[in-house]
């Protein structure tokens, strides 16, 4: 069934119109050409699609998009404010804590929303937080170490 | 950072076909916009015209072309900083335009760790003969001799009074059709100011704001998603097909044409559920192997070997040992498994098709698509933009090709996206394979024999590697064999025959009582590998006990694209479970010349997160051709919780040209672990990956 959704993203006042039971990942994608959140796995596996829903991470590709009805969604493209990088984004830059940066955007949403929620992560927090985020290429060892080196800095 | 896929570029303007679709611009140069000339780019071999590689623009800007792609592997960068030490300009003004079949120069694919060593010397001779030229045209312009001038950031000056002039006066933006009447000689080691640093990633910046452009981020206006019919085996024939339900639904294109079904709808969502609608039926044939019989079937479907490495005589080894081993080792299918499925978006116009592809090889695909479509090689141009991972299984071109097809065919632009599950099912796998080891070892401590059997699992890495005085390699190889697709996979093969020969070494030093350090170092003479395990030791502050300790440290070295590695892993046993985690792991390397030290410690690092999988915990369960593990819910990688703690050294050796850095760290994996686990407690790994079943029996 065709719904009107509004929604805050990125800050902005949104309204869709579509089919409430689609995923909020391929409307970001396909009709809002937010190409930044990825497809990795379609069975909220991986992590590659995180976004935030009210400051809570989720997996949008199961996400209906129904239930995004009066929220604020935070996407990769919403993390910096202009030409300026949010502290994640530089220290994920700074020290190469990305390889072919597929998973990236979902790592740094990821980790956003643990550092919000937990400004001190342990190294111990830093891995179970993560742990639900995917990464082939093996930058693990530099993503948990941009995390604390942004922690410090927030 | 800039790249081939996002807008227009510096070559030449006037021949840009621009689409928007969405706010996302793609701009489509044509083919005689390419500084390649046709004759070039039929050339099979990197060529000898150093314009292929490099165009001065007239705002000074310096666009690079090369064939290879980045997958993540940092050779966007690396790449740059050779160019941009040979032309002595600034990193800061070089753009890399990568894997675009137009405009870059052939390249056979992005694997083996050939990038920097072998391509590597024909970009920097290039880009050293474009600075030679340069300054010839400088001389002549200020009326200088060479001996007079100097250049630096990509401005020649001459000494004294003799004015300045800048690459972008003097190439202004076109091919300098000139000829060098001397040698271009490549700089050397201790000129390097841009080599042997570390600057940051050219793609940072892009890749941590979502702006990083993978084939599946590209748009076209009109474009359709396709989804395809699958079988659900390999092996099956498609028997019947019903298409009228998903005809039905509005706005989807059904294409039923030589064996492929596919559903087309511009809203993706839309093509899966045409998909569901389809009905097909399929007859599979009887599965008669699976992931617990497929080393019988292997070792018999076998041809006979063919040896390799050669030494003395295995009967005198035979005689010279006071003792023999004779092992056997296992190694399972492994998926690639990269983030970014398969991909492709492609686009015909007319006679000519454009393809932008998740592809390690998009020459490769650039003729495959050619071939199927009955059209020439010069009517395809594939695009590589950025690719989200590939290890060896982004080679078969699967995906660009069925996009081609289905753009082909209906005339719009067709993006073509694996589900996970495809992605998994027409994964090219690390081949499963077998080793047979039986070696023999003197009253000294030496090995004597090295008899070597390699089933499947090809040469690479099978060197004895250590000085036996009577060995013989041999390797029994098809590609017949496998139920599915096999192919390389980061380090193929090296990561079974490393596994294979480093525990039949560890297993003689502990039988022995020597420390399996000092067992290497008596039994290596190659100053290579002896330097290796010696800076992996230091690095570990190893010290000396032959195993089983107690401790859980085990040892490996290897060879791989020309880089030698030696590894010492840390683990702990639960000897009630089974369950290994690898607490610390060092790794100390030894490749030549190192191009990017932060970028090749990168490689390091990423290679022994992704060897834990391999060794701990991936293998694919399949019954026939049917792929029993096809999502991360049931096939599990490495992730954070089993991230051990990593150091790193690099091993000067500026002696030696750069060798290859994106595999070698991870082909020792297995053995390293595999000894670490027996030095814990006594068992024994001959089959991976070590799971806690296989370790719990092997305990017993």
């Amino acid at each position: 069934m065709r719904e009107t959704i509004r929604f805050r993203l990125n800050g902005r006042e949104t309204t869709l119109e579509t089919e409430g039971t689609r995923m909020l990942l391929w409307v970001l994608r396909d009709d809002l050409e937010l190409t930044g959140t990825k497809y990795g796995c379609g069975i909220s596996e991986c992590g590659a699609c995180t976004v935030l829903v009210n400051g809570e991470p989720v997996r949008s590709c199961l996400y209906p998009v129904s239930q995004i009805q009066g929220a604020e969604v935070l996407t990769i493209e919403g993390l910096a404010s202009g030409d300026d990088l949010h502290p994640l984004q530089e220290e994920f830059a700074e020290r190469g804590a990305f390889q072919c940066g597929f998973c990236t955007p979902g790592m740094l949403m990821e980790a956003y929303s643990l550092l919000q929620k937990n400004p001190r992560p342990t190294r111990s927090e830093i891995l179970s937080g993560m742990n639900g985020n995917l990464c082939r290429c093996g930058a693990h060892k530099r993503i948990v170490e941009a995390i604390e080196a942004a922690a410090q800095r927030l | 950072m800039k790249r081939n896929d996002l807008g227009p570029m510096a070559v030449d303007r006037r021949d840009f076909l621009k689409f928007t679709g969405g706010g996302i611009a793609v701009a489509i140069m044509l083919k005689d916009a390419s500084p390649l000339s046709e004759a070039m780019a039929q050339q099979r071999g990197y060529p000898a015209d150093f314009n292929a590689y490099v165009l001065v623009g007239e705002d000074g800007r310096v666009t690079v072309f090369s064939g290879k792609i980045e997958m993540g592997q940092g050779v966007e960068t690396s790449q740059a900083q050779m160019a941009a030490e040979e032309l002595r300009v600034s990193l800061d003004s070089v753009d890399m335009v990568l894997g675009d079949t137009d405009l870059c120069p052939w390249d056979a694919g992005t694997w083996g760790s050939l990038t920097t060593r072998v391509f590597g010397p024909a970009l920097r001779a290039g880009c050293a003969k474009a600075r030679e030229v340069l300054l010839d045209l400088a001389s002549e312009r200020l009326g200088v001799p060479l001996a007079r001038l100097q250049v630096e950031n990509g401005v020649v000056s001459a000494d004294g009074e003799g004015g300045r002039v800048t690459y972008a006066e003097l190439a202004k933006g076109q091919r300098i059709e000139r000829t060098l009447d001397r040698e271009a000689v490549l700089r050397a080691v201790n000129e390097f100011t841009l080599m042997g640093t570390s600057p940051r990633r050219l793609d940072r910046v892009e890749k941590v704001t979502g702006k990083a452009r993978y084939a599946g981020d590209i748009r076209l206006p009109g474009m359709l998603r396709a989804r395809i019919l699958r079988p659900p085996a390999h092996g099956a024939t498609l028997t019947s097909v019903d298409t009228s339900a998903a005809e039905a639904v509005p706005g989807v294109v059904v294409v039923n044409e030589g064996g492929m079904v596919a559903v087309l709808h511009e809203d993706r969502e839309t093509a899966d559920r045409a998909l569901g609608l389809l009905r097909a039926e399929f007859q599979v044939p009887e599965p008669t192997v699976d992931h617990e019989t497929i080393w019988d079937h292997l070792v018999a479907a076998a041809p006979t070997g063919r040896t390799g490495e050669e030494a003395g005589d295995l009967a005198v080894g035979e005689r010279a040992s006071t003792k023999t081993f004779e092992h056997t080792y296992y190694d399972h299918y492994v998926a690639h498994a990269p983030i970014e499925p398969h991909t492709s978006l492609a686009h015909r116009e007319g006679d000519r098709i454009t393809v932008w592809s998740s592809t390690q090889s998009p020459f490769g695909d650039q003729g495959r698509i050619a071939r199927t479509l009955g059209i020439d090689q010069a009517q395809v141009r594939v695009i590589t933009p950025y690719v989200g991972g590939g290890f060896g299984g982004k080679a078969s071109g699967g995906q660009a090709v069925e996009a081609a097809q289905l753009a082909w065919l209906t005339g719009r632009p067709v993006q073509v996206m694996w589900t996970r599950e495809e992605e998994f099912f027409y994964d090219t796998f690390h081949s499963a394979a077998v080793v047979k080891i039986r070696s023999g070892l003197d009253a000294g401590g030496r090995v004597q024999l090295w008899d070597y059997h390699v089933y499947m699992a090809g040469t690479r890495g099978a060197e004895v590697l250590y000085e036996v005085p009577n060995a013989a390699v041999v390797s029994h190889s098809s590609n017949d064999a496998h139920p599915f697709a096999t192919g390389p996979w980061r380090g193929p093969g090296a990561n079974t025959n490393i596994f294979a020969r480093e525990s039949q070494i560890d297993i003689m030093a502990a039988d022995a009582g020597i420390d399996p350090l000092e067992f290497r170092l008596r039994n290596a003479t190659d100053s290579r590998v002896r330097n290796t395990l010696e800076a992996v030791a230091k690095l570990a502050d190893w010290r000396p006990g032959p195993a089983p300790s107690g401790r859980g440290l085990g040892i490996a070295c290897g060879l791989d694209a020309g880089t030698y590695v030696a590894h010492v892993a840390e683990v702990s046993v639960d000897r009630a479970t089974g369950s290994v985690r690898v607490e610390r792991m060092w790794c100390a390397q030894e490749m030549g010349v190192v191009v990017n030290p932060e970028g090749a410690t990168m490689q390091m690092e990423g290679c022994i997160t992704m060897g834990l999988g391999y060794a701990l915990m991936e293998h694919i369960r399949f019954r026939g051709g049917d792929i029993l593990d096809r999502n991360f819910n049931t096939y599990r990688i490495p992730g954070f919780q089993d991230l051990p703690e990593i150091h790193t050294v690099l091993v000067p050796n500026d002696d030696l040209t750069p060798q290859g850095g994106g595999e070698p760290a991870i082909v020792c994996i297995g053995a390293t672990i595999a000894n670490a686990i027996f030095d814990a407690c006594g068992a024994r790994m001959f089959t991976m990956p070590f799971t806690p079943e296989r370790v719990r029996a092997a305990m017993a």
